[in-house]
């Protein structure tokens, strides 16, 4: 197989932008991933907030009337 | 950031006096240069984790040559076009840097394996520092052997002309090296914020359950 | 000097260990002879002595590596290892010992390897026996560090060779120019550059590969 100088030039940036274009979606996978993994612990912490605040809610009253 | 390197992009291919097979070169070199400085940051790194104990080292070391070996296997593969284009093989022994980065590319991937392979924490984060150094060590003494080994490998000497660089080829050529070093630059904080994250988001996770 | 004391006394244990139990030297006898002979077959009528010199590398290395994968295993099984550590001595005093002592059956295989290859093969000059020397220094130098990372890793046996191998690949080069080139002298000293270099690095290193 033959390949005119052109080609090759070509070859050899296209190469260098696949790369960095594969790292970039490698990237963005890994950004949708720490998405998602940020949104679950936003809900268990929300969870545990509303648990803790009707918990904590009687004791706060008592504390008061003392 | 990305202007810097669509303009390196659109004016590195400016000129090609000397046949279009030139403007590899502008490609080439700077990922080369890059990786070398990839690998002696991640070097530096390492000695600072050695020496201060510092563990946010560990991983901007590992980032680094992460990133060194990426533009590694590119040079390798640029390279690899490059001697296509001049002198019609897809890989000569002939080339010192090819060889040497052949080396490298060997060397490092076995930091990866030694790296994986160990209980994370502070033993594993100190032996790949110490692979990491010796790694630096091994570029010039590599680039020795490989210079020495040319004369009974290849006894008749492979004579490439020194490209006599114009103004405008020079501006293009440190144009392109530092639109690279900057794109490096950029992918090394975003891979390292990324590792960060993640580290942060495990934590937080054992402190949420 | 209390230090070198230290250093005499590990490379004893470890020559004495290896004369009771017997399970490194022979083991490294037997293989680099039988490369020897594999390598006969392997090697066309005609291919002259340098293609000789350079499988002789081969089979040298890849000698060390079956010496340097036994290197740390007395001290895995019994944990001895710790306990060197905990010791009031220097550590790199440990790895100047098993360097010392990997060192000594390396050239303990080599000198009935040599002459076998010598007999079976080509000559070797004075330069070529300098370079092996220097050659079996700093593989012994950079393999005993690196065999106490391997050991430390889940996949000890895997990755010896895959640390050591491109670290000796100047080492290769250097040896087998000081056996086939004319000017051996610039290979010998490449030789004892890295030697120098790796060596002292390793001296410096070994302490924080193995503490906890």
């Amino acid at each position: 197989m033959s390949w005119s100088q052109a080609e090759l030039v070509a070859a050899a940036y296209g190469v260098v932008f696949v790369f960095v274009l594969v790292y970039v979606a490698i990237i963005a996978a890994k950004l949708v991933r720490l998405q998602r993994e940020t949104a679950e612990l936003l809900e268990v912490a929300r969870g545990r907030e509303a648990v803790v605040r009707s918990t904590a809610a009687p004791v706060g009253e008592v504390s008061e009337g003392v | 950031m990305g202007l810097a390197l669509i303009l390196a992009l659109i004016v590195a291919p400016e000129d090609a006096d000397q046949g279009i097979s030139q403007r590899i070169f502008y490609i080439h070199v700077p990922i080369a240069l890059t990786a070398y400085f990839c690998f002696g940051l991640g070097a530096w790194k390492a000695l600072l984790l050695l020496w201060r104990g510092d563990e946010r080292n560990d991983l901007e070391s590992y980032v680094a040559i992460h990133q060194g070996t990426i533009f590694g296997a590119l040079t390798l593969i640029t390279g690899s076009i490059w001697a296509r284009a001049s002198w019609g093989v897809w890989w000569t022994w002939s080339s010192n840097q090819l060889v040497l980065f052949l080396v490298l590319f060997l060397f490092y991937c076995a930091y990866f394996m030694l790296r994986f392979s160990l209980e994370e924490g502070a033993r594993r984060a100190r032996s790949s520092a110490v692979y990491a150094l010796f790694g630096v060590v091994l570029i010039p003494i590599s680039f020795l052997a490989i210079r020495l080994a040319d004369d009974f490998i290849h006894p008749t000497v492979f004579v490439r002309e020194g490209p006599q660089m114009t103004g405008t080829m020079f501006a293009t050529f440190c144009l392109s090296w530092a639109a690279v070093t900057l794109l490096a630059y950029v992918l090394y904080r975003v891979e390292l914020a990324g590792k960060r994250l993640d580290a942060d988001l495990r934590e937080l996770r054992e402190v949420l359950q | 000097m209390i230090y070198f004391a230290d250093v005499a006394a590990l490379t004893r244990k470890d020559l004495r260990v290896e004369l009771r139990a017997r399970d490194t030297l022979p083991a490294m006898l037997l293989f680099v002879l039988s490369t020897l002979v594999v390598f006969h077959f392997a090697l066309p009528e005609g291919t002259g002595d340098d293609a000789a010199y350079g499988l002789l590398w081969v089979a040298i290395v890849f000698t060390a590596l079956l010496g340097l994968a036994r290197a740390w295993v007395p001290e895995q099984e019994h944990g001895v290892l710790d306990g060197l550590v905990l010791a009031p001595s220097d550590r790199s005093a440990i790895w100047l010992g098993k360097t010392l002592a990997t060192l000594a059956f390396l050239v303990a295989a080599q000198v009935v390897a040599l002459p076998a290859f010598v007999l079976f093969f080509a000559p070797l000059d004075a330069t070529a026996l300098a370079g092996v020397l220097l050659a079996d220094i700093g593989i012994c130098a950079v393999g005993s560090l690196m065999a106490a990372m391997a050991a430390a890793s889940r996949s000890r046996e895997v990755l010896l060779p895959l640390l050591v191998l491109p670290l000796a690949i100047p080492l290769i080069v250097g040896g087998v120019g000081a056996a086939i080139s004319p000017e051996g002298g610039r290979y010998l000293l490449l030789l004892a550059l890295y030697d120098g270099a790796f060596a002292v690095l390793s001296w410096a290193s070994f302490e924080y590969v193995v503490t906890e």
